[in-house]
């Protein structure tokens, strides 16, 4: 026990000085005038409305991806104090002195820096030698496109580095996996690859690309790990490997069971990343508890669970709607804006424009704004009164119902009449007697959609309802259609006749709701002016609450899909576009989105040499000509399929989407490209070229090649950092392509 | 990596295509399970002699053809009314028949053979279909029909071949020409003059086909493997010619190319010319001959529609040139434009019309209270421009003027001829696409401001060049705010008459939406010269219609607020399509699979991907199986797996489409679930009998499991019949219905 004592204590460190060197590089490169400009550049105006959201706590909804990188922006605004105060609405604005720029940009600009490091070891654990290694470090080092990139509140650089991680953690794991399964160092950099890889879903969608192709590795390496016959089947040692206390001895016996390597696998790489993406929602919505500008598009029930806002108002309802309830009533779908039954005045036109005849009754609309005139009373048809008995008598599913509005008293009708917008459904209205034979059509049959039983309560907020209309079985329904100026451009209602299937349209909740108390009808109309109280208070899930912001996170769909500088995927590869980032407000300096166009050119061409390749490789050994000996073919394998399979997982998937694309969105791909370059240089140095001599001149090309990539990442330098303002002459020379567009001030 | 070490028996049974190795062998093998099936099956006396054998196959077969031909021709006449998208598919046939040009999104094949069905038995063109429900009265609709049926019809006999083929096992075809047979679903789509039959005739003759031509590989280049390789080619151009969805069976078939000649790449005993020889083959029948055969159809497709017709407006003009009734067939207009010429200026883009304005205002709140400028699809008055130039306003047809032609980079002036009002932009945003400015008519008589001037720019041309009618593909650049004239392509509302969007776009990308190109010309000063010489090449035309097809395809999205068929909906049967009539008075036809083979067919899936990966995971283990159960598993992971390969083909894409999608586009994947049905279960059943061999009963195990499901497939054909072949009556809540109890989704609603 006192052994320690006994012997001197040493430590023994190994360090790579090169890895030291390359991450100084990094950082230096990164952070080098990070607060300059102190104006707000591209799309922080986006994330920074957000950052505020965080730091203010308010609920917020962003489509652009899960709430990971937004939570990881706002660590920066965090710990620099931000008080959320700035109005992100311009690109260009100053920042106020009370926006900690500096440590807003410190997280996108370290992670950005250690992906150079990053790099080095990826190659190096492909078994590259560390020359390769060093060149790939180096070009991400210079690559103009992904400095821009990380040194400005983007999240881009994020994303990048934990796909990098992912994918050096799953190397260094499989590299255990050969010597020392079952290890510390293995289960670390196996549950580090499942961190990796859900933190890099939790950033961006687009993460899901790299974690599928980590997933793809890890099955096809499973797969031989199935075949191996030295492996027992499911033995006495299942137990044994799964405690820690044995791990030991597990690497001295060879009799490892292939169940287990599996269900680490599977537990590392499925569980882990579910329960960590899960985490971060939970976080995220106990950091924005307070009700906010998005609530409208959430559901009732969700809003009812922010603090303030809705929740302010339908704290204190009752909970089960009676006959009597005095009740508003909003649509689930909420498409094209939420909005709420409502009816006025005012009646249908007695023509329409078209020639078409209405009923001329009283119009029901749907109306996106609060309103007295959204309230309406439920009404048991076989009474008369509109007040709520005493006990209350709760309404249940499959109750036959009148709704009342509450300040015309008339109640919601519908008939065998075109509706005024959608003509094959029924015209809705609040039945008005005009005495010419054509009579009341207003009992609703009351359908809990998502009830537990058959006898459930109507419940506030919680039950989504339909109104089957008991003579012609039509369900009321949001068409969508918004109504001419005779109704006020407010949302068309209809009676769909045939309704098939669930559809959010056609469903409702009850959203204020209160006990009707007054018979006479100006008190009534005194109590619908006046706010609801009484006391129930209720919580959702946190599962229901995921799922919804989830599912309305898919949903929404930006419509206006067109911006200056949005490109296709095909201009991408050969840098026919860029981004302008900012312009100063005096001066030309500016910066840009703008690569390195060696790099981008010879990394296409590496992908395209390495295709050829392998392709001429595997015609070859199917004809049984082995031309790379056993271990440098499996290593040129294992690199194409991480590498050129990173890219196209990165890459490919573009094609196929209709939202609007930047050319940020192809940098992950890039950073792929640019791991597989020095790879395919070397290949080709050991394998390709056959005498010393020849190996010699390919080395020089090679120097002479990196050093124009200097030059050019040099040359583009202003353009990068925007910290000099150049001469329009200057731009002009600067504009190697036709497509690129570099501002140049015309006086 | 280190390579799949397996035990002696499991790697010689992994060895791709056993079949090939040892075809004697595998063929003897074939031969005893099926001689085994055959000896299990009741509808076999007893062992027989070879001939005997030969006699049996023949006969079920002929008894499976005969039952599909029986359960699709029965009651065929009825409804003698339109049903559902007979509206469409009728309708073009008659197009064929009356050779009017029309456009649809479908190549034209399966349309055309239709229209020559309709012909062949009589019809005379003259019906209009114009909305499901119409009768048909005198009109001939049987051989439309019948033609549909008949091709229907070929499912199950080819289904039955290629499961035989693939299991070499009778009672799993026999099983799945069960299924297939009484399915209502299949059946009330073969029913009709849809295009659905055709497609599908296609795709399983291609899959037969290829099956077949697999299963020749031990002799290659005879006449049977020629005839097989050359039918996949051709069932392939059938497929791709009637829909798109065909290429999804390309897609198969070339995946099961590729492996084939890797297979054949891999063996060392082939010479590199004989691999050379397969290779040429494989391109000429499956790549050369139903390309040649696919530009076919559409050179027959433009030879036969050679009248002007409903179709034009989606063409370029130089397209309608070529058809005859159209206003640019065999015209003679001037040249190159001059000031004072009389225009219609159409986009470039297909489907979005001609420059158009007419008497009606923007509505108050909508950018200025000006002119409206839209596109419109259809030729009109209000179509036609006057040219002229920005600064001058004198009339340039008064004959002491020289003419003057327009040349690129000219300042312009587009005066609308019926209202005199000039093509006028300005900083408003526009009705629908909030970044782009407003496009107007301004200006009373031709005077306006300067927000009328444009620069009339040809694309890809130098300064000062003439411009061409018809060729020239110009851009109009605002001169104030520098903006380009485009159409958005989004239809304005009602205000609008629900014509499209005209905008001028900031952003000077170029797109087709902001290019267009003049297409009638009228300046009496000028020369004619006829438009013959601009008629444009087959290759031209063939791109071209293509291009409208893939736009228009894209062009069909979902709207919000109204239910659409989901693909999930669809494996579980989740809700039909009417196909006639709604009420309870009605006859009523209800698109709807059979639900009991349909959701056996689902759990088929789930059960198929168990057992498969249980197999699989075994053999990578290196267990060793006695050799029957690893025969078994060769059919279940070979067989089954190219049916699934197929099911997956036909299913998942559909979840990326964003059109508009419909119940019965799961059809195909259907007869694919089938097929793997089939397999699964003979194969399932037979495992278990040889698992139980020991007990007495083991060896009725098999033929009670099959006879089992043969008879509940065909019971519930018996009580779900009415869906296909009609029904009048009270709907099915009613105990009276003759759906009464049936309804057991309340998303199925008959």
């Amino acid at each position: 026990m006192w052994g320690f004592l006994k012997r001197p204590v040493v430590v023994t460190a190994d360090i790579n000085l090169s890895l030291v060197a390359l991450t100084g590089m990094g950082l230096l490169s990164r952070l080098w005038r990070l607060t300059y400009p102190r104006a707000v550049v591209f799309d922080e105006v986006y994330y920074g409305q957000y950052i505020s959201f965080y730091m203010k706590q308010i609920f917020f909804l962003d489509d652009s991806g899960p709430p990971f990188g937004h939570m990881v922006l706002a660590l920066g605004g965090y710990l620099g104090g931000f008080d959320g105060n700035f109005l992100w609405n311009r690109i260009g604005a100053e920042y106020s002195s009370n926006v900690p720029v500096w440590s807003l940009r410190l997280l996108p600009a370290l992670a950005g820096a250690l992906s150079v490091p990053m790099a080095y070891q990826i190659v190096l654990e492909l078994h590259f030698s560390h020359c390769a290694a060093m060149g790939a470090a180096l070009l991400m080092l210079i690559e103009n496109a992904l400095i821009t990139q990380s040194r400005l509140m983007l999240l881009e650089s994020v994303l990048i580095f934990f796909n990098l991680l992912a994918v050096l953690s799953y190397l260094k794991f499989f590299n255990c996996q050969k010597h020392s399964p079952f290890s510390l160092s293995w289960w670390f950099w196996l549950t580090l690859t499942g961190v990796a890889c859900s933190c890099a879903v939790g950033i961006k969608y687009m993460g899901v690309f790299t974690y599928v192709l980590v997933l793809g590795v890890a099955a096809v390496h499973a797969w031989h790990l199935i075949g191996d016959q030295t492996l027992s089947n499911v033995g006495a040692d299942v137990q044994c490997c799964m405690r820690p206390a044995c791990m030991g001895q597990m690497r001295m016996s060879q009799g490892v069971c292939v169940f287990c390597h599996l269900l680490a696998r599977a537990v590392a790489l499925l569980v882990i990343p579910v329960v960590l993406y899960l985490l971060f929602f939970y976080v995220h919505l106990i950091l924005v508890f307070r009700s906010g500008p998005h609530d409208q598009i959430m559901s009732s029930a969700f809003q009812a669970s922010l603090e303030g806002g809705l929740a302010r108002i339908t704290q204190g309802q009752p909970l089960e709607v009676a006959f009597g309830s005095q009740v508003t009533l909003r649509n689930v779908f909420g498409k094209p804006v939420p909005c709420w039954l409502h009816s006025h005045q005012d009646t249908y036109p007695m023509i329409y424009e078209n020639g078409r005849g209405s009923s001329h009754q009283q119009q029901v609309t749907c109306y996106p704004f609060k309103d007295v005139n959204n309230w309406w009373i439920v009404k048991d048809p076989r009474r008369h009164q509109l007040v709520v008995s005493s006990p209350p008598r709760p309404v249940r599913h499959g109750d036959m119902v009148q709704l009342v509005h509450g300040m015309t008293t008339r109640s919601l009708n519908t008939h065998d009449v075109a509706a005024p917008l959608s003509p094959h459904s029924q015209e809705v209205s609040c039945y008005i007697d005009y005495n010419i034979s054509m009579p009341a059509q207003n009992l609703w049959r009351l359908e809990i959609v998502n009830r537990g039983s058959d006898t459930d309560v109507w419940k506030t907020i919680l039950s989504e309802v339909r109104f089957v209309h008991v003579n012609t079985s039509a369900v009321l329904k949001l068409s969508g259609a918004h109504l001419p100026d005779w109704g006020y451009r407010q949302l068309e209602i209809v009676g769909e006749k045939l309704s098939r299937g669930y559809h959010g349209s056609t469903v409702w909740n009850v959203e204020e709701h209160r006990y009707g108390a007054s018979q006479e009808q100006r008190e009534r109309e005194r109590e619908l002016h006046s706010p609801a109280q009484v006391d129930v208070s209720r919580n959702l899930s946190f599962m229901a609450r995921f799922s919804e912001l989830q599912w309305r996170m898919l949903a929404l769909r930006s419509d206006d899909s067109e911006h200056k500088y949005s490109s296709s995927p095909l201009e991408w590869v050969t840098l026919d576009t860029n981004i302008a980032y900012w312009l100063h407000p005096r001066t030309s300096a500016q910066i840009h989105l703008l690569g390195n166009i060696v790099i981008w050119v010879s990394g296409s061409l590496a992908l395209a040499i390495y295709a050829l390749l392998s392709l001429w490789y595997l015609l070859r050994r199917r004809r049984n000509v082995h031309d790379l000996p056993q271990d440098a073919w499996l290593r040129w394998v294992l690199a194409g399929a991480l590498c050129a399979g990173g890219w196209a997982v990165n890459y490919v998937p573009f094609f196929l989407m209709e939202k609007t694309l930047f050319l940020y969105h192809y940098l992950p791909a890039l950073t792929f490209q640019i791991l597989l370059l020095p790879v395919v240089l070397q290949h080709i140095s050991d394998h390709l070229c056959r005498s010393q001599l020849q190996r010699s001149v390919f080395s020089a090309l090679v120097v002479a090649w990196y050093s124009s990539a200097c030059h050019v990442s040099n040359t583009l330098r202003p353009l990068t950092y925007g910290d000099k303002s150049l001469s329009p002459h200057e731009l002009k020379a600067l504009r190697w392509k036709d497509s690129w567009d570099i501002l140049i001030r015309k006086h | 990596m280190p390579p799949a070490t397996g035990g002696g028996l499991a790697e010689s049974e992994l060895r791709p295509r056993r079949g090939r190795c040892s075809p004697q062998a595998a063929r003897a093998a074939g031969r005893d399970v099926a001689a085994e099936a055959v000896a299990r099956s009741p509808k076999r006396p007893a062992w027989g002699s070879r001939r005997f054998e030969a006699a049996g196959w023949w006969a079920l077969l002929a008894l499976v053809t005969l039952l599909s031909f029986a359960t699709r021709f029965h009651r065929l006449d009825e409804p003698p009314h339109i049903c559902w998208d007979e509206t469409h598919f009728g309708k073009m046939g008659s197009y064929y028949i009356n050779r009017t040009f029309f456009f649809d999104v479908h190549p034209p094949l399966g349309k055309m053979l239709i229209g020559l069905a309709g012909y062949l038995s009589g019809y005379d063109g003259t019906f209009l279909f114009q909305k499901p429900g119409d009768k048909y009265e005198h009109h001939s609709y049987m051989g439309m029909r019948g033609f549909c049926a008949f091709l229907g019809s070929w499912l199950v006999p080819f289904a039955y071949l290629t499961v035989l083929d693939l299991s070499k096992s009778l009672s799993a075809a026999l099983l799945t020409a069960a299924l297939l047979t009484f399915d209502t679903g299949c059946l009330t789509l073969s029913q009709y003059i849809l295009l659905d039959p055709i497609l599908m005739f296609f795709i399983m003759a291609a899959m037969l086909s290829m099956v077949k031509y697999n299963s020749c590989a031990d002799r290659p280049f005879s006449a049977p493997w020629w005839f097989w390789l050359s039918l996949t080619g051709v069932s392939l151009a059938g497929a791709l010619g009637v829909k798109f969805v065909g290429l999804f069976i390309i897609l198969q078939v070339g995946l099961n190319t590729i492996a084939d000649l890797w297979y054949l790449f891999g063996d060392l005993s082939l010479s590199l010319v004989t691999v050379g020889k397969h290779l040429t083959a494989r391109v000429l029948c499956l790549i050369v001959l139903p390309l040649a055969l696919y530009t076919a159809t559409f050179a027959v497709h433009f030879m036969v529609l050679s009248k002007s017709g409903p179709g034009d407006g989606f063409f370029s003009s130089a397209f309608q040139a070529r058809l005859s009734g159209n206003n640019l067939h065999n015209a003679s207009i001037p040249e190159h434009l001059a000031y004072g010429s009389v225009i219609t200026v159409k986009n470039l883009r297909m489907a979005i019309g001609y420059l158009h304005s007419h008497r009606h205002l923007y509505p108050e709140g909508i950018g200025a209270r000006q002119q409206q400028v839209t596109t419109y699809l259809h030729k009109d008055y209000n179509n036609l421009w006057i040219i002229k130039k920005h600064n001058t306003n004198s009339d340039p047809l008064d004959p002491s003027f020289p003419v003057e032609f327009v040349r690129h980079g000219d300042i312009i002036r587009l005066e609308h001829k019926e209202t005199s009002r000039n093509l006028h932009s300005h900083y408003h945003e526009a009705p629908m696409t909030r970044k782009h400015y407003q496009v107007t008519g301004y200006g009373i008589n031709g005077t306006g401001d300067s927000n009328d001037f444009w620069r009339i720019e040809v694309v890809n041309r130098k300064f000062g060049n003439r411009i061409k009618v018809l060729r020239s593909r110009i851009r109009f650049i605002h001169l104030v705010t520098g903006c380009v004239l485009g159409s958005s392509g989004k239809v304005l509302p009602k205000w609008g008459w629900e014509q499209l969007e005209v905008t001028c776009t900031p952003y000077l990308k170029e797109t087709l939406n902001s290019i267009w190109n003049v297409e009638d010309h009228i300046n009496p000063k000028l020369p004619n010269i006829s438009l013959d010489v601009l008629q444009p090449s087959f290759p031209e035309i063939l791109l071209e219609s293509h291009m409208v097809m893939i736009r228009g395809n894209s062009g069909l999205k979902p709207k919000d607020n109204e239910f659409t068929s989901k693909p999930w909906h669809w494996p579980i049967n989740y809700q039909g399509l009417r196909f006639s009539g709604v009420n309870d008075t009605d006859f009523r036809v209800y698109l709807l699979g059979n639900p009991v083979v349909w959701w056996l067919n689902l759990l088929s899936i789930a059960l198929y991907l168990l057992s498969g990966s249980i197999i699989a995971v075994a053999m990578q283990r290196g267990a060793r199986l006695p050799a029957e159960v690893a025969g078994l598993s060769q059919v279940l992971l070979r067989g089954g797996g190219q049916v699934l390969l197929g099911w997956t083909l036909h299913y998942f894409p559909f979840f990326l489409m964003g059109r508009v999608l419909y119940f019965h586009h799961y059809f195909p994947a259907m007869l694919f679930s089938s097929m793997l049905t089939g397999i699964l279960w003979d194969t399932l059943l037979r495992l278990c009998a040889w698992g139980l061999a020991s007990w007495p009963l083991a060896r009725g195990i098999h033929v009670a499991g099959i006879l089992s499901l043969l008879l509940g497939t065909a019971y519930s054909f018996y009580l779900f019949h009415p869906l296909a072949y009609g029904m009048v009556g009270p709907l099915a809540q009613d105990p009276q219905s003759p759906m009464a109890g049936l309804r057991w989704l309340d998303s199925w609603d008959f």
